[in-house]
């Protein structure tokens, strides 16, 4: 059986005006990517800002076109006019900033209403009373339903969000960076509904985000990336309790751990992320790499399997490291 | 007397909230009584110039006894009195009549052209910026060619191979006034294009033409108002200006522009009135409208405040 959401080989470039005049340069945003999720396997992507996670998202409910590769839907192309109305329908998306995704002069209930009647979920009549039980159902009042968006806190916004999200009755929902914007005791409130939802609606959820406490919380599956590569995938308990890609051992080690006993202190990375128009040859991650070898300037690693998961690294290639299969 | 001085802040404080709410409410219930309330001081005089103009065009001609266009030849060049507040002119019609009649075109002429100018315009500016690329250049070139030409010769110019008339004054004074908000807009869609609630619009599936007109346009009225309020003023200016020049009304019919031209040839012989109060009448039209749009902008956009 085909998986319910697919990238396949997809990449997504963007033309900038460049340095000198009528020449333009080309964003390596997302370059060759393939993932898939199951049903009821929910993605987490993590990686730093710049990796394209954002991008991934945005083509993934085709708000971007890729330039190349394809978004399949239960294995048919996204790329068609059916195809987008399915999609619409069957995968939903939660932007970062809660307050800059709702149309400041339309009250909540028109929000989800307006959700309802394009995408034919509900018949006219109906559509007034399913918005307000949307509502209720991610904890907003329906004696607030009437109220413009300015006049709701944070994580009051994002619950509306989240609430059209919902309203034509998605399988997958696309989180970007759900709870970043939100304060620390606003995040547990979020995720712990989104815990919720996922188990009372069955959804299945891909989040993108930088914060690995998100990821341990909601998802089945991790894909680490770094500036639009793939560098490290499989369960996302196994990765997060070893990593073994160099970045996403420095990625992982990174996070601060309450307790002093307990942390290991992972070399953190030098420098920034490289611009995306310019990416490095051979495995993008080699300029900061702590473990780079004469190889990695050179050849693009390919995919490893390591147990359960997948490497992009030449230290798990033949002759260097713990062992590959191919 | 010690109960009282305790209960004070208590006292106080229940009447800071009160007034709070009172204001709340009016803001709510009132919209226009609450923008009156912000306006400062300049702007208050704007809008009472403005309101005393429209109320003094509707239903000073009814209350008045004289005809704005009938001739009284024995009555002419009579000097302001009692009886004539502006006097006469030189077909003995009451200037104060004509004066009135004449807000009412040109009234009609500015809020006629900056109304189109403000649905064209829009549009244009809209699709220009929501579609962009080849879309946006051919749209915004147009609109470069015409604010390329000084406005004021353009509107001579094309009243010329029109003809003159109040239409026609209309149709070239909004094809003048059509760059400014189109330009305007524009401006506003395209920063507003890249807010999350358009992309969230467009996974909910609303069609573009939806989003422009339900979550790019109105999201930008209070820029447009402010423009629309600014540029009445100029169109007034064209119009009496053009009528000046013999373009624009035709006359019997009173209107400023022409009213001032008839009178310049009085003015050697002393019969001031003829063209000073229509002046006066233009000056103080223009003048109110643009104190008015000056505090709208500073509510509006209060970091446009100069």
């Amino acid at each position: 059986m085909s998986p319910l959401l697919e990238a396949v080989n997809l990449v997504k470039h963007f033309q900038v005006k460049g340095d000198v005049p009528f020449l333009s340069k080309t964003v390596h945003a997302v370059d060759g990517i393939s993932f898939s999720i199951e049903p009821d396997r929910s993605l987490g992507i993590v990686g730093e800002s710049g990796s394209g996670k954002t991008t991934i998202a945005r083509c993934l409910v085709r708000l971007y076109k890729p330039t190349a590769g394809d978004v399949c839907l239960e294995g048919k192309s996204i790329s068609t006019r059916a195809g987008i109305r399915q999609l619409r329908k069957r995968v939903q998306m939660v932007f970062q900033d809660p307050g800059g995704s709702l149309n400041p002069k339309f009250s909540a209930e028109r929000i989800i209403r307006e959700s309802l009647l394009h995408l034919r979920v509900a018949k006219r009549r109906e559509m007034r009373s399913m918005a307000v039980e949307l509502l209720r159902q991610v904890g907003i009042q329906p004696s607030d339903s009437k109220k413009l968006p300015h006049q709701f806190s944070g994580g009051q916004q994002q619950r509306i969000a989240v609430a059209r999200a919902l309203a034509p009755r998605p399988d997958v929902l696309i989180l970007d960076e759900p709870t970043s914007a939100l304060d620390l005791s606003l995040q547990a409130q979020i995720i712990g509904m989104l815990v919720a939802l996922r188990k009372d609606l069955g959804l299945t959820y891909a989040l993108i985000t930088h914060d690995l406490a998100v990821v341990r919380q909601l998802c089945d599956q991790l894909l680490v990336m770094y500036l639009g590569k793939p560098v490290e995938s499989g369960p996302a308990p196994l990765i997060l309790s070893g990593p073994q890609h160099p970045y996403s051992k420095a990625l992982i080690g990174s996070v601060l751990r309450p307790d002093p006993e307990t942390r290991d202190l992972e070399a953190p990375l030098h420098g920034e992320i490289p611009s995306p128009t310019a990416p490095p040859s051979g495995c993008r991650f080699h300029p900061r790499c702590p473990e780079c070898m004469p190889i990695c300037s050179v050849e693009e690693p390919i995919p490893w399997q390591v147990g359960e998961a997948t490497i992009w690294c030449h230290l798990f290639s033949d002759g260097h490291g713990t062992g590959g299969d191919e | 007397m010690r109960r009282r001085t305790e209960n004070t802040p208590v006292a106080i404080e229940r009447l800071t909230r009160q007034a709070n709410r009172f204001a709340e409410i009016t803001k709510r219930r009132f919209g226009f009584a609450y923008l009156v309330f912000r306006l400062n001081p300049a702007s208050l005089l704007g809008l009472i110039i403005v309101v005393a103009l429209f109320l003094s065009a509707f239903f000073g001609p009814l209350a008045l006894p004289y005809s704005p266009d009938k001739t009284n030849a024995p009555e002419r060049f009579q000097a302001p009195s009692s009886s004539h507040f502006f006097g006469t002119d030189k077909y003995g019609r009451d200037v104060f009549t004509r004066v009135l009649s004449a807000a009412r075109v040109d009234l009609l002429i500015a809020l006629g052209s900056i109304g189109l100018a403000f649905v064209i315009g829009t549009a244009i500016g809209s699709l220009a910026a929501y579609f962009g690329k080849a879309v946006d250049a051919v749209l915004m070139r147009i609109m470069d060619m015409i604010k390329s030409f000084p406005q004021f010769i353009l509107a001579m110019a094309l009243v010329a191979a029109l003809g003159p008339g109040v239409r026609n004054l209309i149709i070239v004074i909004t094809v003048i006034m059509v760059p400014s908000f189109a330009r305007m807009i524009r401006s506003r869609v395209l920063s507003l294009r890249e807010m999350a609630y358009v992309d969230a619009a467009r996974t909910s599936g609303v069609p573009w033409w939806k989003i422009i007109t339900a979550y790019l346009i109105p999201n930008s009225l209070g820029t447009l108002v402010v423009t629309a309020a600014l540029n009445v003023s100029y169109a007034m200016l064209d119009a009496a200006g053009l009528s000046y020049l013999g373009l624009g009304v035709r006359p019997p019919q009173a209107e400023w522009g022409t009213m001032i031209s008839e009178g310049t040839s009085q003015l050697l012989a002393g019969r001031w009135w003829i063209s000073v109060f229509p002046g006066l009448a233009l000056f103080l039209a223009v003048l109110g409208f643009n104190l008015l749009a000056d505090g709208l902008r500073d509510i509006i956009d209060p970091r446009m405040r100069r």
